[in-house]
């Protein structure tokens, strides 16, 4: 479904790679959290899946497309198979929670009659049937992220991104946003989310990818934030002192 | 459905920054009424030229008793030398290149002369004595008037051989320069419109930053990001050339027609039938500088 290898990706104007040769595979219907620090790379893989940017080495397939042979023309075309959940929700200020919703099904081109069908359905799904018609500014940080995943999935993406979508919200709320992200796992789509938020990742013992300095220093299935059981050894990776946080 | 979202998307931007479109209007009506103008000065150039080219005759001025120019020496052209130069004229090497030709003596010359300045001073100064004698002859082609004043200029009693065209160049000059000079300000202006319809589409593309976005994520394609931006900068500057192509047509339907032509009537003008050739010209270029600099302008938006 979703398969790094050996990427790397330096910014411009920094010497320190944000990712650094890294490998990864996940397969479809998998729910994958990916921790470490800020500026560990969780978000710039995340980038990468969605094509914002290039590697700078290595390659990326996502849904059997070789990221680096897709024409940027084709790149939107690719997007509409993937799902996206930011912290901060990014929701139109002046659009309804309908409208916000539609939107995305109107700017690819679908029609009236499927938007007035599936809107009402992904709103009903999320929790948030009966407020369809108030704006962003009038709803809670939990609802308008309710709000924000409803966007994500109402085209039914094979692949949900969610960077730090609980970050904003307490530990209440962000257990409700992470049962309908369990749920619309459930259905099949596969989720990748990453999360500094050390409570759901211990809850909910998943598959867990552990990123230091830009390398993968573990990938642990049915783990938690901070590692419990005997750490695969991976030979291939060597972590120098210095990139280790205290 | 969608033709509805790109239009609404469309009116919305033009709401958002009014001021910068009533800019984008005005540049570009003043700068395509100078295109404007400037065509429809070139046309009035050819025009006239053609006009005049044609009635342009070559005069072959002979010598007087005061003229020291040429081969006289003060010496006025006897009638031998008169018609040796009427033979020459008559002869199978020049014969062909000429349409028509009459001799014009000193009293015919003093005729016309005091008719052309009638009333001015000038005329009660001169005498017959002092006009000169002139062979005036309409050449078939009037571009070849070179052809005459080689063969002719070294012939004994001609003072000189002169193309009125010579006359006409130096008004057309004039004429051409400022016709240049309107150009030159339209190209300036041109620029300025093209750049100042690309900072509206910025600024609009700006405000409306987190639509893109989001329309970026979701995958909407680049085309049906871009189109809302382009009309958005065509009707803008659709207006200025419609302004534009209203202002020359009253140049011409009210200054050109109805006042120099009424001021000199003999000269013929440029006519509204012109003017309206000139319309689609300024629609035409106005819709293309604006679709041009908004696409190039929107593309930064684009990249993915």
């Amino acid at each position: 479904m979703i398969r790094f290898d050996e990427v790397t990706k330096v910014y411009r104007g920094t010497a320190k790679p944000a990712l650094n040769n890294v490998s990864l595979e996940v397969l479809s219907g998998e729910f994958v959290f990916m921790v470490g620090a800020s500026g560990s790379g969780k978000s710039s893989m995340l980038r990468l899946v969605l094509k914002e940017d290039r590697p700078s080495s290595g390659s990326i397939h996502v849904l059997g497309q070789d990221l680096n042979r897709i024409s940027s023309r084709k790149v939107p075309y690719f997007r509409r198979n993937l799902g996206v959940v930011f912290q901060d929700f990014r929701l139109l200020p002046n659009k309804t929670v309908f409208a916000n919703v539609a939107f995305t099904l109107q700017v690819i081109g679908k029609s009236k009659g499927f938007i007035h069908e599936a809107v009402p359905d992904v709103l009903a799904m999320v929790g948030l049937d009966g407020k369809a018609e108030r704006f962003p500014h009038e709803l809670s940080g939990g609802e308008q992220q309710r709000v924000a995943i409803a966007r994500a999935v109402v085209n039914k993406p094979s692949i949900l991104l969610a960077d730090e979508p609980t970050g904003n919200l307490d530990p209440t709320t962000s257990m409700g946003i992470m049962t309908l992200l369990e749920r619309i796992n459930a259905n099949g789509t596969t989720v990748i989310m990453a999360t500094h938020d050390a409570g759901i990742v211990d809850r909910l013992q998943r598959r867990v990818v552990e990123l230091v300095g830009g390398r993968v220093v573990r990938d642990e299935r049915g783990g938690g934030y901070v590692t419990q059981a005997v750490p695969q050894v991976r030979p291939d990776i060597v972590i120098p002192a210095a990139e280790i946080p205290r | 459905m969608r033709l509805a979202l790109v239009l609404s998307e469309v009116g919305q931007g033009l709401r958002r920054n009014l001021s910068m479109v009533v800019s984008v209007v005005l540049v570009t009506f003043i700068s395509l009424t100078f295109v404007g103008t400037a065509i429809l000065l070139q046309a009035q150039i050819t025009q006239m030229k053609s006009y005049w080219y044609d009635r342009a005759q070559v005069a072959v001025y002979f010598c007087t008793d005061f003229s020291t120019v040429g081969t006289c020496d003060q010496q006025a052209a006897t009638p031998e030398q008169i018609a040796a130069v009427e033979a020459q004229l008559e002869s199978p090497t020049l014969a062909p290149f000429i349409d028509a030709y009459y001799f014009e003596d000193k009293q015919q010359a003093f005729e016309n002369f005091q008719a052309q300045f009638e009333g001015n001073a000038i005329a009660s100064l001169v005498t017959p004595e002092l006009m000169t004698e002139a062979y005036w002859v309409n050449l078939v082609d009037p571009t070849q008037s070179q052809i005459l004043a080689d063969a002719l200029r070294g012939l004994a009693g001609v003072e000189s051989v002169v193309d009125q065209r010579s006359y006409l160049d130096q008004i057309f000059d004039i004429l051409n320069a400022s016709s240049f000079t309107a150009i030159g300000i339209a190209a300036l202006m041109l620029v300025a419109a093209a750049l100042l319809i690309a900072t509206t589409i910025r600024l609009s593309a700006f405000s409306r930053r987190r639509e893109l976005g989001i329309m970026r994520l979701v995958g909407a394609s680049n085309r049906f990001i871009q189109t809302p931006f382009v009309i958005e900068g065509v009707v803008a500057a659709l207006l200025g050339s419609i302004l534009a192509a209203g202002a020359v047509v009253a140049i011409v339907q009210f200054f050109v027609q109805g006042y120099l032509s009424e001021t000199l009537p003999q000269t013929s003008f440029v006519g509204l039938d012109d003017a309206l050739l000139v319309v689609p010209v300024l629609l035409g270029v106005g819709a293309l500088l604006a679709a041009v600099s908004a696409n190039v302008a929107i593309t930064r938006y684009l990249r993915v």
